[in-house]
């Protein structure tokens, strides 16, 4: 009860906080910083747990290795053969023995009692008032809020992105939370409690965000099950933590925290686009003007194709082909069609069914046309011709 | 322990035959094969090595600056694999099989061409694993856990992988069966159990792990093969099968693994430091009983490096449990190790440096594996640089410390010269605090944020991982000394006495330096 009571003390106490310093934007978390050496305490009570948890150990586990230096080093000083030390004889006591198997046992068991408590907490996604299912993909971050029927993906910035190539354009250092900022970050509100169903839709993925407190893994063909309610308002950064090919590294989450009235606020503002946004509506399969496609395509190319077939469609080596005059592009439609669509297997190429019609239409065009691949004049895939190809 | 009689050589003691390839491609002999394991196993660790190189230059800064993503992932799973079977596995086979036959008064292994057959088959496990480095797509880059379906989406390495892993393993299997066989058959008389040295217990205990547990491995991988091949679908949800129980699977064989990595540095130790602290092993059944315990423990634990994926709650208990009892025979260890050396009369040559270093530094690994065992803080510590910097302390700063350590020391038994002792505490004083330096601040990296395994990170990692990559660097360098020590030993230097060190006990030391060519022709009686 009384832990109850602190706790929403707690909450109560750094909610106001917050919205002091945040003045009701969404404040950026402070954990994140040069010369970082520690976990963050974290904005949801799971995280406090675990870095209460953390500390307690850490503590215990240095005053045992400071024991065990000191020790040795004591001995390394007193005990030297250069100094006249003769050796004694001696080679067992049952009683020091049994001392130093059972206090260790007893510290141990007392660490134990804390953890299967912060464990089953953890594990108890039970009295939830939202659902977000995040799916991973090689490489980026689907979102559902599954009562709102909002859906969105979530990439690597594009700032990000042209600093992480070889050669870039513009240096890490001067990107702002470079690798970590997506171009669509997760929304959730404060004081939730939200339940996450977490699967993957090619490779195990996992899902970390050090201010919530866990990570989970995203496995293809199972949903794992975590929660999060988060007292503050802000920015909270992680990353993909399962390696899951080549751009695992390029794969962050943003999550941002919003007021409940600024959240609702938000969830207004996505439901009236969804008849808005040409680029992610999949039941329009109208077709679009060739600039439309081949800007579309540029884009989608920009984000998902170029890193590993590369700015001029060169590819590189024989693990990522050439796309620029490339007998697969150029060649057969439905074949072509159905690299995207299915992928290839026994390579890196995954499928990219995950993108809408237009996207997969407009990258279609794109790299059928770039690159001096135009050739037979304007070959144009329309979002109904994805659509038959599904 | 005294051995009351050895022989010299006399008319029918013969040396080896003449010629290179006779003598070392056809050898049956158990000195001739250690000194194959170990060298073997020294070029591995500079391959190895080389990744290592790859990572830390890469790593240095933000930003992709000189390797692609997917040959960075080459390179983890490269310097993985390399390390645990080609460098640390064969290096402490070639211990065992210099050393037991002639610590426990043995006139050679067992099974002598079994012995030449699993060296031999190394050889060839690498080249073909090393190949893919060279094919279209390159080396494995799903890491050397091999979870599907990621494993599934490499190119052509990938039976190379699966075919060089089993080599691999049937390699480590007969080698152990050759151990266990020497161990329990071929004692001189008079040595019971009870009074083998501990290093010849370590390895008595990790010969039955790997006996155990790479058949499962092996069947890991297979499944992998029908898996990607046979349209089997053991791993795929989409045929019915489960990722997750890949993983299940492989763990049963990495979690023994890790400590059929660690229990002969156990053994290691426990033959230096009461050398040089002239006072006898503090504890030896405890000791013994202790190494077994680990062992067992060794295959309930499985589940901790699993906690992320979604067990049961009460999977995830156990588990966790488990795991923290390892550290109670482990603690009992170090305890051991603290009291041999308590009132002893310590001198600190070369061997006894890399020991104490080893006490210090594997307590270091111990204790992050204690926090690590934790099943809600480990959600925070998986996957990050804290796992890296902790698999580090107990591999690089535990097992190749505890076989530095003994190559110095046995070194004058094999060439008959002393080594450079000036130079061996260069090597390890520039080792030591190299790697402390290389990877202490990952402790910091890991629990500021930084998951493992990615080729550029954000820019508030950049402080730590230059301070780690220029600690990569020196140590790397440092090793090149233990080269040059070892070939200037090999060629010559000041003759070592039979028993080398002033306190050293046990069969070995009664043999001349070197060693003759067959030794305990006539066993040995042991008090």
């Amino acid at each position: 009860m009384n832990q109850n009571k602190l706790t929403r003390l707690f909450v109560a106490s750094t909610a106001a906080l917050a919205m002091l310093f945040s003045a009701g934007a969404a404040a950026e978390s402070d954990w994140r910083r040069p010369w970082g050496v520690n976990l963050p305490e974290g904005v949801t009570s799971l995280s406090q747990v675990a870095y209460s948890m953390h500390m307690l150990t850490f503590w215990i586990v240095t005053v045992i290795g400071v024991a065990v230096f000191a020790g040795v080093f004591f001995s390394v000083w007193k005990y030297r053969k250069s100094q006249g030390a003769k050796p004694a004889t001696w080679h067992h006591s049952t009683t020091v023995e049994i001392v130093w198997t059972a206090v260790p046992f007893l510290i141990l068991l007392g660490i134990a009692v804390p953890a299967t408590q912060a464990m089953i907490k953890m594990e108890d996604t039970s009295g939830y008032e939202m659902t977000v299912k995040v799916t991973g993909y090689q490489w980026m971050w689907e979102y559902e809020y599954l009562d709102e029927g909002i859906h969105f993906y979530s990439r690597l910035d594009r700032d990000s992105d042209r600093a992480r190539q070889r050669n870039p354009e513009i240096r890490p250092r001067d990107v702002e939370h470079y690798l970590l900022n997506v171009d669509n970050p997760l929304v959730v509100p404060v004081n939730t409690k939200i339940r996450f169903l977490l699967t993957a839709n090619d490779v195990i993925h996992s899902w970390w965000v050090p201010e919530l407190g866990w990570k989970k893994d995203t496995i293809p063909g199972f949903v794992n099950e975590a929660w999060a309610e988060i007292q503050e308002p802000g920015t909270y950064r992680g990353q993909c933590a399962e390696l899951c090919g080549r751009d695992h590294a390029f794969m962050p989450i943003v999550v941002v925290a919003k007021t409940e009235e600024d959240y609702e606020a938000w969830v207004a503002e996505q439901q009236e686009e969804v008849n808005g946004d040409v680029a992610v509506d999949d039941d329009d399969l109208s077709d679009m003007e060739m600039d439309d496609l081949m800007a579309l395509g540029e884009d989608v190319y920009d984000n998902q194709c170029m890193a590993c077939h590369q700015a001029g469609g060169e590819g590189m080596g024989d693990m990522f082909p050439a796309l620029a005059g490339s007998d697969k592009v150029l060649g057969d439609r439905d074949e072509y069609k159905s690299i995207l669509l299915d992928g290839v297997s026994g390579t890196t190429m995954q499928s990219f069914a995950s993108l809408s019609n237009q996207e997969l239409a407009g990258v279609l065009t794109y790299v059928r046309n770039a690159w001096g691949n135009d050739d037979d004049g304007g070959d144009v895939f329309q979002p109904a011709d994805v659509e038959d190809a599904r | 322990m005294t051995a009351t009689t050895h022989d010299t050589h006399d008319a029918h003691h013969h040396g080896p035959p003449p010629g290179f390839f006779k003598r070392w491609l056809f050898t049956t002999n158990h000195k001739d094969l250690g000194v194959l394991y170990m060298v073997f196993g020294l070029l591995m660790f500079f391959i190895g090595g080389a990744m290592a190189m790859v990572i830390r230059a890469e790593l240095f800064q933000p930003g992709l600056n000189l390797v692609d993503p997917h040959f960075f992932n080459q390179m983890t799973t490269m310097h993985a694999l390399v390390m645990i079977f080609g460098a640390v596995m064969p290096a402490f086979t070639g211990l065992a099989n210099w050393l037991i036959p002639v610590q426990i008064g043995a006139p050679d292994m067992a099974l002598p061409r079994i012995n030449n057959w699993a060296f031999w088959l190394l050889p060839a496990g690498f080249v073909l694993l090393l190949a893919t480095l060279f094919l279209p797509g390159g080396a494995p880059a799903g890491g050397w856990t091999m979870y599907p379906p990621l494993v599934l989406q490499l190119g052509d390495s990938f039976p190379f992988l699966i075919l060089a892993v089993h080599i691999l393993g049937i390699s480590s299997i007969m080698g152990s069966i050759n151990i266990v066989a020497t161990i329990l058959n071929m004692r001189a008389p008079g040595m019971t159990l009870m009074k083998m040295p501990m290093f010849v217990w370590a390895w008595l205990i990790t010969a039955f792990l790997i006996v155990a547990v790479m058949p499962v491995l092996a069947g890991a991988v297979t499944m992998l093969l029908t898996d990607q091949y046979f349209g089997t679908s053991f791993f795929s949800a989409a045929g019915g099968g489960d990722p997750v129980m890949f993983q299940h699977i492989f763990w049963f064989f990495g979690h023994p693994e890790v400590y059929i990595l660690i229990l002969p540095a156990f053994g290691i130790v426990s033959a230096i430091i009461p050398t040089f602290a002239r006072k006898p092993l503090f504890g030896y059944s405890s000791m013994v009983y202790a190494t077994a315990s680990i062992a067992f423990l060794s295959f309930i634990v499985w589940g901790h490096h699993m906690f992320t994926v979604g067990m049961p709650l009460a999977g995830q208990l156990f588990f966790m449990y488990a795991t923290m009892l390892v550290a109670v025979p482990t603690g009992v260890k170090i305890f051991n190790w603290m009291a041999t050396m308590w009132q002893g009369s310590m001198t600190f040559e070369t061997p006894m440096l890399f020991s104490i270093a080893f006490v210090l530094l594997f307590t270091i690994g111990g204790l992050s594996g204690v926090m690590l065992a934790l099943a809600p803080v480990d959600l925070q510590y998986h996957d990050t640089y804290f796992v890296v910097a902790h698999f580090h302390y107990v591999l690089v700063t535990g097992a190749v410390f505890s076989i530095m350590a003994a190559v110095y020391f046995w070194l004058p038994k094999w060439t008959g010269h002393m080594y450079d002792e000036k130079l061996g505490k260069w090597h390890f004083w520039l080792s030591t605090i190299s790697v402390n330096v290389l990877f202490f601040p990952q402790h910091f990296l890991g629990l500021a944020g930084m998951p493992r395994r990615i080729p550029d990170y954000a820019v508030q990692f950049a402080e730590f991982n230059m301070i780690s990559s220029i600690g990569g660097f020196v140590f790397g360098l440092a090793q090149l000394l233990f080269v040059y020590i070892i070939v200037k030993c090999v060629r010559g230097g000041q003759k070592a006495s039979s028993g080398v060190w002033e306190g050293a006990k046990g069969l070995e030391w009664t043999l001349p330096s070197p060693a003759p060519y067959h030794t305990f022709e006539t066993p040995p009686a042991v008090k």
